[in-house]
């Protein structure tokens, strides 16, 4: 394949500590934190998979955490957020509260989608994410619709669309992408190119691998950035959602990355036909969430022990919403009919 | 009262929702064009301007989600496919999001999206610009479908769709645009208290027909009825969720039942409502099976005797029904 990604796509490339420059340590301490929320929860999830008690399809992201810790940053509760099958990350980087995702995954009624959506349907309006489905690419142009709705109410809101690379093999991307330039919509298509659809790499479904070209084609200014460097997406990001509030129409994130996990489920090596082995070792060494810590750690604004007790203090949080999701009950029987419209029954 | 076409009827029914309800807006092809959607939005965009009636790219699945979208914030968007056959590219926004998204999530959103498709048929325009698959959608739980085929349902049945709080497919058919009936004024009425109606009664033969069907049943009825034939005609008006019980309540008393349908035969509307019947029925109380009269299974044609041969009219309903009375 002819690579337009130079080194974002290069396992062996980009994996030195961050240059966190003058950034406020705060917020990268913030970063840090939430990335280690979304890892260990995730982790969490996988070994609920592998134990046989998540039994809907689980679609982790370890090793994506970045992205939506970055671009969350600059969002607000009245945005409107629309994510896809792997969006554990997009909820928690909201701050979708922890509990409710868990309980979801497990199909229980204190879930964020009251137990009805599993791990693909998640929901926290208030946080701004107002659903994610794992038909590919299937909310991006609900998430035009959005920005359109957004325009309309002229308050300065934005919407988010979070897709991956396979999406961008899907027609709908197109159409959507030509609907927010033409109307100049407040929308931030995010493309969270991690060189997978499901267990096919990219070499093998599109002639070069810059997703952002289909942005250039659509007249939509388009950013492609290392998705595990949480600085640089962030200012990205920022940039990208400020123009968007002031008017300036839709802009395109593409930010490289790379999943730990098979394309489903918890296993390393689930994904058929693909042995990347040698190649997932090398992107481990771009971990996102170590890169930040090392660059902490190195401009001692974090002590190792800091770092431990962080670790351990996210842990027990985790495993205490997990233990209290285990225990909660399943949603009754009533919802199977109930909630198919919005007037009960008929 | 004032007499209007069911044409005019859908555009009153715009002008209603425009200006009562600023959360509605209209989107599709073809709305700044005078041809595209016959008399039924005429002006429309000169008076509410551009932002309110948006004429679209031809994409119709784009449009379509970001109607849901839309919904999804407060909003009441009308989508309007000028034919039905090109809504098929919507099927996604349509019967994966719109249809699905209050369940799924447990309840907390609701797309109140409407979705307007036409069905446009005749004229030669064959295999891709004929469909009625009104019969598909009725398929999906969580997804309205509404046929108004009388001009006061084509007004009325538009609001109550467009103010429901769930996503509603209406589907209108050019056939029946210059059908003219005197309107009373309008009143809001809730979609979920709307079912299948009785638009004229009679003891000898229970007669359903769902939007255009509908118009042909009645012009049959009125014929038999000078030959002192009494048929009784429900007009079937809400595909889903299906209320049989005024159709079975029917049947119950005439003891024969024959549906009119303009879509397919296999896994159809009428499939569907003698189905229902038959299951809500005492035995014994049918003094004939059932019939129905469908389209053939076979896609439009162009040439016009094949059509000719292709479409039924009221003969061919008439006959049915003899042949049901023996």
């Amino acid at each position: 394949m002819d690579s337009t990604l130079g080194d974002l796509a290069n396992s062996s490339a980009c994996n030195a500590p961050l240059a966190i420059g003058n950034s406020d340590p705060a917020r990268l301490l913030a970063q840090l934190r939430t990335m280690l929320l979304i890892r260990r929860a995730e982790e969490v999830i996988g070994e609920g998979v592998a134990a046989r008690q998540v039994i809907c399809p689980a679609h982790l992201g370890i090793g994506q955490e970045a992205i939506a810790v970055a671009v969350s940053e600059h969002l607000r509760g009245s945005d409107r957020v629309f994510g896809g099958h792997r969006s554990h990350a997009h909820y928690l980087a909201l701050g979708g509260d922890l509990y409710p995702l868990l309980a979801e995954v497990l199909g229980k009624e204190a879930g964020c989608s009251r137990g009805m959506g599993g791990s693909m349907h998640l929901y926290a309006a208030d946080k701004g994410l107002l659903g994610t489905v794992p038909i590919v690419a299937g909310t991006v142009p609900l998430a035009v619709g959005a920005a359109l709705a957004a325009k309309k109410d002229g308050r300065g809101d934005v919407a988010v669309a979070y897709f991956g690379d396979g999406a961008s093999e899907e027609g709908v991307i197109h159409e959507s992408l030509n609907l927010a330039a033409v109307w100049k919509l407040p929308i931030l298509f995010v493309c969270e190119n991690n060189l997978f659809s499901s267990h096919l790499h990219i070499s093998l479904r599109q002639p070069t691998d810059r997703i952002a070209r289909f942005a250039d084609g659509h007249r939509i200014p388009a950013v492609t950035l290392d998705g595990n460097d949480v600085v640089a997406v962030s200012r990205a990001a920022e940039d990208m959602i400020a123009g968007a509030r002031g008017g300036a129409g839709p802009g395109f994130l593409e930010a490289v990355t790379y999943r730990w996990r098979g394309h489903v489920g918890h296993r390393e090596d689930e994904d058929v036909g693909v042995d990347r082995g040698a190649d997932l070792h090398l992107w481990k060494a771009r971990d996102p969430v170590r890169r930040l810590a090392d660059a902490l750690i190195a401009g001692k604004m974090l002590s190792s022990d800091a770092y431990s007790a962080l670790q351990a203090d996210v842990d027990a949080e985790v495993m205490e919403a997990w233990r209290r999701a285990r225990a909660a009950p399943y949603p009754p029987e009533s919802h199977l009919l109930d909630r198919v419209y919005a007037e009960a029954g008929r | 009262m004032n007499r209007t076409s069911y044409g005019a009827a859908i555009r009153e029914a715009f002008v209603y929702l425009l200006d009562h309800h600023p959360e509605v807006f209209v989107i599709g092809q073809g709305l700044w064009a005078k041809w595209y959607v016959g008399n039924t939005m005429t002006d429309l965009d000169k008076l509410y301007g551009p932002e309110r009636i948006m004429d679209s790219p031809v994409s119709e699945q784009a449009c379509t989600g970001a109607a849901v979208g839309a919904s999804l914030c407060g909003y009441r968007p009308i989508v309007v496919h000028p034919r039905m056959d090109f809504m098929l590219y919507a099927m996604d926004a349509l019967v994966n999001q719109a249809a699905k998204w209050s369940h799924m999530l447990g309840g907390q959103a609701h797309p109140a999206v409407t979705v307007r498709a036409i069905i446009n048929r005749g004229g030669e325009q064959g295999a891709q610009h004929s469909q009625a698959l009104h019969a598909w959608f009725a398929h999906v739980p969580g997804l309205r479908v509404v046929m108004p085929a009388t001009p006061r349902d084509a007004r009325d049945l538009l609001i109550s769709a467009v103010l429901c709080d769930d996503p509603v497919l209406y589907i209108d058919d050019r056939w029946l645009y210059e059908w003219e009936e005197d309107l009373p004024p309008i009143v809001e009425s809730p979609l979920e208290r709307e079912g299948p109606r009785i638009l004229r009664s009679g003891g000898e033969l229970t007669l359903v027909g769902v939007g255009y069907s509908t118009r042909l049943c009645l012009q049959a009825a009125q014929s038999l009825a000078t030959k002192g034939i009494q048929v009784e005609v429900i007009d079937l008006r809400v595909l889903n969720p299906l209320d049989p019980f005024t159709i079975v309540a029917s049947v119950k008393r005439t003891g024969r039942l024959l549906v009119v349908d303009g879509g397919w035969r296999t896994c159809g509307m009428a499939g569907e409502i003698i189905a229902c019947v038959s299951e809500n029925l005492p035995l014994g109380m049918l003094k004939q099976s059932p019939r129905r009269l469908t389209l053939p299974d076979a896609p439009a044609p162009t040439s016009a005797p094949l059509e000719r041969a292709y479409y039924f009219g009221e003969s061919e309903i008439i006959q049915a029904v003899r042949a049901l009375l023996g």
